[in-house]
């Protein structure tokens, strides 16, 4: 087991790789009540393309089959896995994103026996043809409550935008048809081919001894038999530069109008170093341009094109990337107008100035401190950056060292009129 | 050792509470000022924390005032309105970054005193009223937040039901007041209100944080003094047993059914019946082990989400989900059995125990931030009581079977609220 020091920030993070190629990391909190357990297998919804282990062909998988089979493992012969995490004084959850799944667990007390819980149903799948037939009206009434929310709407439908074939166009829980042709054999093939702990990793947060935890977690996989498997193969088609639409209006039964404007990555084949570099001069590029210190931010606010609901973001993953920007607005297509022009202005040279940059690094440092107060935040995050080669904890060194030049060189390959697009919510006629 | 040593001590016009602890990066001040919710205040008290957050005279636009934010290592400032019972509660929170984590060794907390100082004290006023410009902008956001809760179907669902269920009572009144009564406001109406506020509201000051009890009274002490006063109370919550059941249908064009029901507990934070209340709540909806997760979702497939939540100041718990419209019927009938088999005190010992296990759980997890351990103290501010999270936690590990099927009989099924598409019974 090593032992990391961070210094500056007083933590110290352990880590262990297992003999089966399980990442384990255990954060100590001292002074917390909660321990927080995350174990998160890098296979999220754009992972629909593949070859499954011993065979010869790729195959295919119905959209929203991740999100279901992370449903369908908290069902068990015997019960359901929320009843025995209840039990034990825990409370359990579980999310599917584009490119992970996670299972969790969240106790004051009980640690041990909740964490063997959590490892143990997540490594041992139980799928019935009559268990999977009735998830399916579940997740039926799951998908038709987004299908009733605008921003979710207004969220998915920007990406659909921007992306021709890169399955992150697909709602991650599927469509009611998509998933009514899911069957438990799908399932088992899913699961056999990225649940493997080669392709996981596992990390505790929490007043907890790491030594202990540790050993606790070797115990466990060294009783159970796993054999070697082959890289995983995921199959993406070419995705072109552009935007695949450029503008989509959904109307829907609101009274307040929301645009969002959103641009393709450009760089989405980066990892590592270069990719966290990137991904963070371009959050400070946004919060420069658009957060409430900014200029644009006033003025829009002034002309009452913007409201408190205005955000903006930039996220990138191997393999896509994006940025968006907009909110509630009285006047969606002066919105959608306005944001371009700023963006591309944005990429001028000398549009921003050395002080502001240095004011919106400190921010974002004094955001990082505020985050690491949270071992959600802690645990969900590492593991993304860990998926990516990247290190959560080199986040303030990295904002430190970003120059005006590494900010310009981010806009210059991210802004491009190109790449933008636009969606709509407003009010049914 | 007390899972929250709070110190609390009595400043000119609010009373100071301290919790020092070093578990955070960060140090967290949080004001709050409570009136009783009334029609022609609510408006007004919705949009004065926006007001005072967007300038102040020393920060006269929204942008110095960020940007200054910023350079406080990006210390955040925050407002927000809850109601509390009868009671509106508006809470301004500035949290700063604690500096023995930064390369920079600045001291920042009293800063962040300043600031709160200056937001509250210092507003941007010009001869007797607020800035206009400020005071517009704010009022047409704050029309659009009041509208937002239309788009959001579940949001909107629940108002209906409180509005329908409380239609007599003040708390039947929107946290962010009324949409109509914003257009009255002027910058003068505004800042009377403002002064009015400062003067009459309860108002406390909470600071989280590895602080020494001492700089914080000196600072507060310093920067902050108001004038003594004693705090309006709320009338009692009034106490409504319908004859029968209310219910109320609404359609609009959505996929996706929104049950609501509202029910009369009669049980409020503080009584000694609360903890078998709480109890009582876990077993029957508040978790995904309860009987309604069970039932509604598990068994039936008729839900992704149904819950139900105690509303502990006003005595009423909600039961919500979203079904389809079809399924109605079946729905209500699957949560009317739940409850009478809680009234029939058809549940086991060990639903019980694991319920009290969770609920413990959920509390000591509630003040691992320093949001929620101010939410879990000022629930003694609004009652007017002083009960420990250890109190809380040993009064509910003696609960009885008994006395959840007590409360359970209780428990009074108020109004039903159905939001349906409008395909619905074809």
């Amino acid at each position: 087991m090593e032992k990391i020091n961070f210094d500056q920030l007083q933590e110290e993070l352990y880590h262990e790789k297992l003999e089966n190629g399980l990442d384990v990391f255990i954060l100590p909190k001292k002074g917390f009540n909660k321990t927080y357990a995350t174990f998160t297998t890098k296979y999220g919804s754009i992972d629909n393309h593949f070859l499954p282990p011993g065979k010869e062909e790729f195959v295919k998988v119905p959209d929203g089959i991740a999100h279901f089979l992370e449903h369908k493992l908290f069902e068990k012969e015997d019960g359901d896995v929320f009843q025995q995490f209840s039990k034990q004084g825990a409370s359990a959850n579980a999310f599917t994103s584009f490119t992970r799944t996670a299972y969790l667990f969240s106790s004051t007390s009980n640690v041990e026996m909740n964490l063997e819980t959590l490892i143990d149903f997540v490594q041992d799948p139980y799928f019935t043809e009559k268990t999977v037939e009735k998830e399916k009206g579940i997740i039926g009434q799951e998908i038709t409550m987004y299908d009733d929310n605008p921003d979710w709407r207004l969220y998915f439908g920007l990406i659909e935008n921007m992306f021709k074939n890169h399955p992150v166009k697909i709602d991650i829980a599927g469509t009611i048809e998509s998933i009514s042709h899911i069957t438990k054999d799908m399932l088992y093939e899913c699961y056999e081919t990225f649940y493997h702990p080669s392709n996981m990793l596992l990390f505790i947060v929490g007043p907890v001894d790491p030594n202990q935890i540790m050993s606790q977690v070797r115990d466990n996989q060294s009783k159970k038999d796993y054999k070697e498997i082959p890289e995983i193969k995921r199959q993406f088609e070419e995705e072109p530069s552009e935007s695949a639409k450029k503008k989509k209006v959904l109307e829907m039964n609101v009274q307040t109008s929301k645009c969002l404007v959103g641009i393709k990555s450009s760089t989405a084949n980066q990892s590592g170093k270069e990719m966290l570099k990137n991904e963070l001069s371009l959050n400070v590029l946004l919060d420069i341009f658009f957060g409430k210190s900014s200029e644009h931010y006033s003025s829009l606010y002034s002309e009452g094109l913007i409201d408190d609901t205005f955000s903006f973001d930039y996220t990138q993953e191997q393999g896509f990337g994006f940025a968006m920007v907009g909110g509630d607005t009285n006047d969606p297509d002066r919105l959608a107008e306005a944001l371009q022009k700023m963006l591309l202005d944005a990429r001028e040279k000398g549009a921003i100035s050395q002080e502001t940059l240095n004011r919106t690094k400190k921010k974002k440092i004094g955001a990082f401190l505020r985050a690491v107060n949270s071992p959600e935040y802690i645990a969900n995050q590492f593991t993304r950056y860990a998926f990516n080669e990247m290190d959560l904890f080199d986040v303030v060194p990295t904002l430190e060292s970003i120059t005006l030049e590494d900010v310009e060189k981010a806009a210059g390959n991210l802004i491009s009129e190109e790449r933008f697009t636009v969606c709509q919510v407003v009010p049914k006629k | 050792m007390a899972i929250i040593s709070e110190s609390v001590k009595a400043m000119n016009g609010y009373n100071l509470h301290v919790v020092k602890t070093e578990k955070y990066k960060t140090n967290t001040l949080v004001w709050k000022m409570k009136a009783p919710l009334k029609k022609n205040t609510v408006t007004l008290r919705s949009l004065l924390p926006h007001v005072l957050q967007s300038s102040s005279s020393s920060y006269p636009s929204t942008g110095k005032l960020r940007a200054y934010l910023d350079e406080l290592y990006g210390a955040t400032l925050f407002v927000d309105l809850a109601k509390k019972g009868e009671y509106h509660v508006i809470t301004i929170s500035v949290e700063i970054a604690n500096e023995k984590f930064l390369s920079d060794p600045t001291p920042l907390l009293k800063k962040a005193f300043q600031f709160l100082a200056e937001i509250l004290t210092k507003p941007n006023v010009h001869e007797g009223a607020f800035d206009e410009d400020t005071v517009e902008k704010e009022k047409r956001t704050l029309i659009q937040r009041i509208q937002s809760v239309y788009d959001d179907k579940m949001r909107y669902s629940n108002f209906r039901l409180v509005q329908e269920m409380c239609k007599e009572e003040p708390y039947a009144l929107h946290v962010h007041g009324e949409k109509e009564d914003v257009d009255n406001i002027t910058p003068q109406s505004l800042y009377e209100y403002y002064q009015q506020a400062l003067a009459e509201d309860e108002l406390d000051l909470y600071v989280i944080g590895d602080v020494e009890e001492a700089d914080a009274e000196t600072y507060a002490g310093e920067l902050l003094t108001f004038e003594k006063r004693t705090p309006q109370t709320a009338p009692a919550s009034s106490v409504r047993t319908k004859d029968s059941v209310n219910e109320v249908r609404e359609e609009q064009d959505v996929k996706q059914g929104k049950l609501n029901i509202g029910y009369r507990t009669n049980v409020v934070y503080g009584d000694p019946e609360y903890y078998a209340l709480q109890v009582f709540n876990g077993i029957f909806g508040g978790f995904s082990h309860s009987k309604l997760f069970l039932n509604v979702r598990e068994k039936a497939s008729l839900a992704y989400y149904v819950a139900s939540r105690l509303e502990s100041h006003k005595g009423l718990m909600m039961v919500m989900s979203g079904i389809d419209n079809s399924n109605y019927d079946q729905a209500v009938s699957i949560i009317k059995e739940q409850l009478d088999a809680m009234k029939n005190g058809d549940f086991t010992e060990q639903e019980m125990e694991q319920t009290k296990a969770v609920i413990k759980n959920q509390l000591l997890e509630t003040v691992d931030t320093a949001r929620g351990i101010v939410e879990v103290l000022y629930h003694n501010v609004v009652s007017g009581k002083e009960i420990t999270l250890q109190t809380w936690m040993n009064e509910m590990d003696k609960v009885t079977k008994e006395e959840i099927a007590a409360i359970a009989k209780k428990v009074s099924m108020d109004t039903v609220y159905f939001l349906t598409g409008k395909e619905a019974g074809k």
